[in-house]
């Protein structure tokens, strides 16, 4: 029978979210194609993970070895080059996450395997797949196909698939005794160095004023940190914000920032690229402030303003003084 | 220490009207502003700094037409020592593998111990090329690094990972290694520094002068293909908020009150 892998994303003892979204989107396309779905699992002492994952599929593929205790591509490749290569799934489904990226492109090339990255959208068309993605930061989608034939590998964009509560599967956990041996790594794991500690912490704020490149230069920043207060909130910001020191790293919202969650989320000259709005789309209301009519920031807001921060910002704050008072 | 640097020429459109074109698969491209992936500008300043350090050359390597030798220049006058651009008519339509399988053979020509591509780059978005050449070439890869330290033929480097969190690695040389935008603060380039290296030699490959056959790069080459391209749909999408900016603040303000954002 076909059959799709998934592979399943963990780190410090619990599964990432993204493996919902990938086994969510594996059983939806298995019954397209008429495949199973079945989820590799590499690690050590995961038998838990294992449990948890088997309802999801019609078989958990688990790899356990003390060699496999953090995530190292070089490991992981010699252990799927191995299993897909037994197994011979139509299609290879992976998280475009920080651990896709760094194993997804090295095991295609030696699996001499088609690969398409961050898709957000996968359908069956016919022995291949039409797919989705998105080019030039979010602002156009493109639709795209395989040249070649299968068998397939897909990297799927975090958030970007809905995980379908289906029934249970009765599902079977088979232990695969690991290829790895002591032979030496090319590239080691030492450790985790966790998120420094900063002063505002941005997830407990009910209020974030969120700013991003269109604010110019450091200098503009006191613009709408006085809105942040003014409103009671605090000041958060995306990415190139905090590359360029503008403000702290504790401040960024997105996939490598915080996820936040606030009542009101105030986005002021942020583009909206999916990075971004993986971090801020618990929020209850958004408000987005942006010059461009087409930036993406639109269609996750609940309401748009087109217009120069720079502008539109002052007249804001002006009448917030005026109606607080009244 | 000799570094090559993979670097792209893209538009930006993250200001810009973007508007596709009438082949629809690609935006029309007269009238927006082109400059060097914002990812690889961290990555040519990060091979800079590394050179400034501990000597050695920075070659940087472009796939793509003349317009490319822009980019090139730029990172000629923020320090690279050589700049070399692939092209040829089989080029053309490469997806991130074929790229990666152009870039590889260009790489083997010249004399390096590391390898720097950019995470993503801003058009096509694979986030492939980096971590595909290194394959190609056999050699190890790290992605996503943010912080490095060279030590005695090994580095030491940051990864990072998703909510801040990072991972230190460590992995010998030669290898690849994908930056990411923070990792620095890149130099800026006036034009009188782009002035001063704009006679600098600039090689050209082609398919011939690599281990290529045409088949091998380009749209033959390539394992994906775009086939048309379209604005999202929008979905549910924002209310707009329309009028004289006295208004629309004052319905901001109606906005926060009713839904706790004044506080
Ligand atoms: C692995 C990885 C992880 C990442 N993690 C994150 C993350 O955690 N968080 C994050 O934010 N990004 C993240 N990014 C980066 C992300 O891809 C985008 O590059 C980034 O979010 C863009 O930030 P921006 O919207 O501020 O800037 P841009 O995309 O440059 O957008 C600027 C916006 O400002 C508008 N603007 C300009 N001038 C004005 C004005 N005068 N008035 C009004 N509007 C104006 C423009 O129209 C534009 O829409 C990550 C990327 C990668 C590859
Ligand atoms: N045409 C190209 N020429 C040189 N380097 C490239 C090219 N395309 C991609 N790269 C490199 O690969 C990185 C990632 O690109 P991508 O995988 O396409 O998102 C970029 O940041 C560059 O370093």
């Amino acid at each position: 029978m076909k059959k799709i892998i998934a592979l399943a994303e963990h780190r410090q003892g619990e599964l990432r979210d993204i493996t919902w979204e990938v086994l969510s989107k594996g059983r939806q396309l298995a019954e397209g194609m008429g495949a199973e779905v079945e989820v590799a699992l590499l690690g050590k002492g995961v038998k838990k993970l294992a449990e948890a994952l088997k309802p999801k599929a019609n078989r958990v593929l688990l790899v356990e070895d003390d060699r496999l205790e953090a995530f190292n591509s070089e490991t992981y490749q010699k252990v799927l080059t191995q299993l897909i290569t037994e197994r011979k799934p139509s299609l290879t489904l992976i998280g475009h996450t920080a651990m896709g990226m760094d194993i997804a492109p090295a095991l295609a090339v030696q699996l001499k395997m088609p690969l398409a990255t961050d898709c957000i959208g996968v359908d069956v068309a016919g022995e291949s797949f039409a797919l989705t993605r998105q080019l030039y930061g979010g602002k156009v989608n493109a639709a795209v196909s395989f040249r070649k034939n299968g068998p397939y590998m897909i990297t799927l964009r975090s958030g970007g698939f809905p995980v379908v509560e289906k029934e249970a599967f009765p599902g079977e956990i088979v232990s695969i005794p690991s290829p790895l041996t002591d032979e030496g790594l090319a590239k080691r794991f030492l450790q985790y160095v966790e998120a420094a500690v900063g002063e505002v912490d941005i997830t407990q704020a009910d209020v974030l004023v969120s700013v991003g490149r269109g604010i110019k230069e450091a200098e503009n920043i006191p613009l709408v940190k006085e809105l942040a207060d003014m409103l009671g909130g605090a000041l958060s910001c995306s990415r190139p914000v905090v590359d360029k020191k503008w403000l702290p790293k504790d401040r960024q919202v997105g996939t490598s920032g915080k996820t936040v969650k606030p009542k009101v989320y105030v986005a002021i000259g942020i583009s909206g690229a999916f990075q971004h709005v993986a971090g801020m789309k618990g929020a209850g209301t958004v408000i987005a402030i942006n010059k461009d009519p087409k930036a993406p920031i639109f269609s996750v807001a609940n309401y748009g303003i087109v217009a120069d921060l720079f502008k539109f910002v002052p007249v804001l704050k002006e009448k917030l003084k005026e109606l607080k008072k009244s | 220490m000799n570094i090559i640097v993979c670097v792209k020429r893209v538009p930006e459109t993250a200001d810009a009207d973007v508007v596709i074109d009438k082949s629809g698969k690609d935006i029309e491209r007269s009238g927006l502003v082109f400059d060097l992936n914002e990812w690889d500008n961290y990555a040519i300043e990060e091979a800079i700094m590394l050179k400034e350090k501990m000597g050695g050359t920075v070659t940087v390597i472009s796939m793509g037409g003349e317009d490319s030798n822009e980019s090139l220049r730029k990172c000629m006058a923020m320090g690279a020592d050589d700049a070399v651009r692939l092209t040829d008519p089989a080029f053309v339509g490469s997806d991130g593998f074929a790229t990666a399988k152009a870039l590889a053979e260009a790489v083997r020509k010249i004399p390096h111990d590391l390898v720097f591509a950019g995470v993503q780059a801003e058009d096509d978005g694979f986030g492939q090329v980096g971590v595909a050449l290194a394959e190609i070439l056999g050699i190890p890869h790290v992605s996503l690094v943010n912080s490095l330290e060279v030590q005695e033929k090994k580095m030491k480097v940051h990864r990072e990972l998703e909510g801040g969190l990072e991972e230190v690695v460590e992995v010998d040389l030669p290898a690849v290694l994908t930056i990411q935008t923070g990792i620095n603060q890149p130099r800026y380039v006036s034009i009188m520094g782009i002035r001063k290296v704009a006679k600098k030699e600039i090689k050209t490959f082609g398919v011939s002068d690599l281990n290529l056959k045409p088949e091998d790069v380009g749209l033959s080459g390539s394992y994906i293909q775009l086939e048309k391209i379209f604005l999202p749909p929008v979905g549910e999408g924002a209310q707009m908020l329309e009028g004289k900016p006295e208004d629309i603040a004052s319905k901001v303000f109606d906005i926060l009150k009713d839904k706790g954002g004044l506080t």
